[in-house]
């Protein structure tokens, strides 16, 4: 962390116009944030809020390409799946909010498992991009089965009774809401208890290894294809996680709603450095909140375009993203 | 010594002829057999994408540079060439009359036309629709050298397929936004009112000369270099290739072939909407390609037929109210090729002129320097 800090300040050092041009940005922020100093705490808090959703599923994303290589195009619709578990569950159930919220994190490993098991894992030896277009095969599966008119009708559904009442209330002229703080635990939680199964468990380790050096810890006796399985299924809860929450703050669900919500969290993960956990959850934090300030403060329709020149930008003056070790970075 | 024979674009004078046998065929023999729309869904369409996946499978197939940004040089040059000929179609006008052959009533059978024309078209309008295509394909290409020479000096392999998907997304963004700087676009309504300019003739010669071109390209020492960048990128710059130039040359190549697809797009449907430039549609090159088989021209070209023929085809060939199946059996079928065939349908197997062409050994020794594509293609011509 420390080194990765230095070396941060150094190549800033060299770099003295990109020094420049985060200043300018600072500052630019802090007049607005001066002008209206409670807007500017709403934005943020938006942001926050929005971050911590792209975090649950950016964590799939990169724990997964750490893993295997693979940009998995179809966890943003295992994120969908969840969305729509948890809205049966709500709806048709009546369930409380909790127990729906577990049911989506049951249904999606299950899910993911499979489509890891039929179509992903005949194909670990070959060419990636064989690999990739399956991805994006089942990504179209998943939504246009789904879109089906005896699944799921490829309809907008409004999400009428929300299994738990909004409530939201001021403070300091900072509208906050009940959901914002379910969102951010329930993040908050899920990061830690992913911390805890990948650096203080065996199978974490195991995760660990096979994401370093997959034959070398298949002599060592660790069961990759497990490992890989259940890197799939940790993922894909978390995306179910993501997902619930997801519609609890926007109440509109569609079978075509993975997408872009699964695009932000991969740039996310990108961001913070590929492969790396702490990594994707700044870098989900940072991008919800980019898009929230910059929809914000300069305008609303060009929000994408903002949120992905600023990737490019991260990219192309640190290729490997903020957290991104360069050595993890293998052929 | 054989004498010299004609060329052009270093092929011979069977290759034009078959492709002017094909191209007759295709015009007279099978299109009028079909409605409009078909023609333009399953023979007009596909031409057009076949640019588009030629240029992509130029940047991926044969360069190994992963890049999802061709589907916004695809808009790029669409919006590009549609301003123009928006602005400028309805004035001008220049018809040429040509030949008109009145049809026996036998050869009816085969041709199911009572008149064929020869020759008859309006010089200004298709001179227009010429530049307009060249225009969007050179902004594309200016774009594409400015974008790409930036990204590629830093990025490769993921990364650059991210920058890559970032700068589709962009451009989407900034053509909904387009009509705040030209009304004409009118943004996320969509663009209509476009003149319908594109025929079978223009999508067709577009689509064989971006074949030769291609063709010759990869098969030059330019194509070689390219080429050696896919196979071992340090190696290359061992044996002291510019690996950075060849894959910048690959990358503006195959976004000007995308902005001419797109240019031509623009006036077949004569309808733009920015929810066609979607991210998620910038995969659909990709997996034309690797159909195909990557790095094989012939086999993006079948590939494109069969995709759009079996996607369009799905409409007419399920039944009432299983429209709606013709994309859950689509990645079924993408599941299965990739299971069971991952070199795509031809693999390696180029047929016809697209294959690697014999250079007589003595020929190479003595050329003189370095064989360049004109010096070996003269040679080879001359003996």
């Amino acid at each position: 962390m420390q080194r990765t800090l230095r070396r941060t300040v150094l190549s800033l050092r060299r770099r003295w116009y990109l020094t420049l041009i985060g200043i300018a940005i600072v500052v630019w922020l802090a007049t607005r944030a001066a002008h209206n100093p409670r807007l500017f705490a709403q934005f943020v808090v938006d942001g926050i809020r929005l971050g911590s959703v792209y975090a649950l599923v950016a964590l799939g994303y990169t724990m997964v390409y750490g893993i295997v290589r693979l940009i998995n195009f179809a966890h943003a619709d295992v994120f969908m799946i969840g969305a729509f578990a948890f809205y049966y569950a709500a709806t048709r159930f009546h369930w409380g909010f909790l127990p729906s919220m577990l049911l989506a994190m049951l249904v999606c490993p299950f899910l993911a498992v499979i489509i890891e098991r039929v179509a992903y894992k005949p194909l670990r030896d070959a060419p990636r991009i064989a690999a990739l277009i399956t991805a994006i095969g089942v990504s179209f599966f998943l939504e246009y089965f789904s879109a089906l008119d005896f699944v799921f009708t490829p309809n907008f559904i409004v999400f009428a009774p929300l299994p738990l009442k909004v409530t939201s209330f001021d403070v300091a002229g900072v509208t906050l809401s009940n959901v914002m703080f379910l969102v951010m635990g329930v993040g908050a939680f899920c990061l830690a208890a992913l911390w805890y199964i990948v650096y203080r468990t065996k199978l974490g380790k195991a995760m660990r290894a096979v994401a370093w050096d997959k034959p070398t810890a298949r002599l060592m006796g660790i069961d990759v294809d497990l490992v890989i399985s259940f890197t799939f299924a940790i993922g894909a809860a978390l995306a179910g996680a993501g997902g619930t929450l997801y519609v609890t703050l926007y109440p509109q669900i569609r079978t075509f709603l993975g997408p872009m919500p699964g695009l932000k969290s991969f740039i996310a993960a990108v961001f913070g450095g590929i492969g790396s956990i702490p990594g994707a959850f700044v870098g989900a934090l940072l991008i919800g909140m980019i898009e929230t300030l910059s929809s914000g403060y300069l305008s609303s329709t060009f929000r994408d375009a903002i949120v992905f020149s600023i990737l490019i930008a991260v990219l192309l003056f640190k290729p490997t993203g903020l957290f991104g070790e360069a050595a993890k970075e293998k052929a | 010594m054989k004498k010299p024979r004609v060329r052009f674009l270093g092929q011979g004078w069977r290759f034009w002829l078959a492709v002017i046998l094909i191209f007759l065929v295709a015009e007279w023999l099978v299109m009028p057999r079909m409605t409009g729309f078909r023609n333009t869904a399953w023979i007009m369409f596909p031409c057009i994408m076949a640019i588009l996946c030629l240029g992509v499978n130029l940047i991926y197939g044969f360069n190994g540079q992963f890049s999802l940004a061709q589907w916004g040089f695809y808009g790029i040059g669409a919006y590009a060439s549609a301003i123009l000929t928006y602005r400028y179609a309805a004035h001008i006008s220049y018809p040429i009359q040509g030949i008109v052959l009145r049809l026996p009533p036998l050869l009816q059978n085969i041709i199911p036309m009572a008149e064929i024309t020869l020759f008859h078209f309006d010089a200004a309008k298709s001179g227009l629709l010429l530049v307009a295509v060249l225009f969007g394909g050179l902004l594309a290409a200016v774009v594409s050298l400015g974008f790409g020479y930036v990204v590629l000096l830093r990025l490769g392999s993921d990364y650059f397929g991210i920058a890559t998907l970032g700068f589709s997304v962009i451009v989407q963004v900034l053509l909904i936004n387009s009509d705040k700087v030209i009304p004409e676009t009118k943004g996320a309504r969509g663009m209509i009112g476009i003149p319908q300019m594109t025929s079978f003739f223009w999508a067709f010669l577009c689509m064989v000369l971006a074949l030769v071109v291609l063709r010759n390209l990869i098969y030059s020492s330019v194509g070689r270099a390219v080429l050696s960048v896919r196979e071992d990128e340090l190696a290359a710059q061992a044996m002291g290739i510019d690996t950075l130039k060849y894959k910048v040359i690959s990358f503006v190549l195959g976004s000007f072939f995308a902005g001419v697809a797109g240019g031509l797009y623009a006036h077949l449907y004569a309808f733009l909407s920015p929810i066609y430039f979607d991210f998620t549609k910038s995969f659909d090159p990709l997996i034309i390609i690797v159909m195909g088989g990557l790095g094989n021209m012939t086999g993006t070209v079948i590939a494109t037929f069969l995709w759009a023929f079996t996607l369009e085809g799905m409409r007419i060939w399920l039944p009432q109210g299983f429209e709606a199946w013709r994309f859950v059996i689509y990645p079924i079928a993408l599941l299965l090729l990739m299971l069971f065939r991952q070199q795509g349908l031809l693999g390696t197997l180029e047929l016809g002129f697209l294959r690697a062409p014999k250079w007589p050994r003595k020929a190479a020794q003595s050329a003189p320097e370095t064989g360049t594509a004109v010096n070996l293609a003269a040679e080879e011509g001359l003996q």
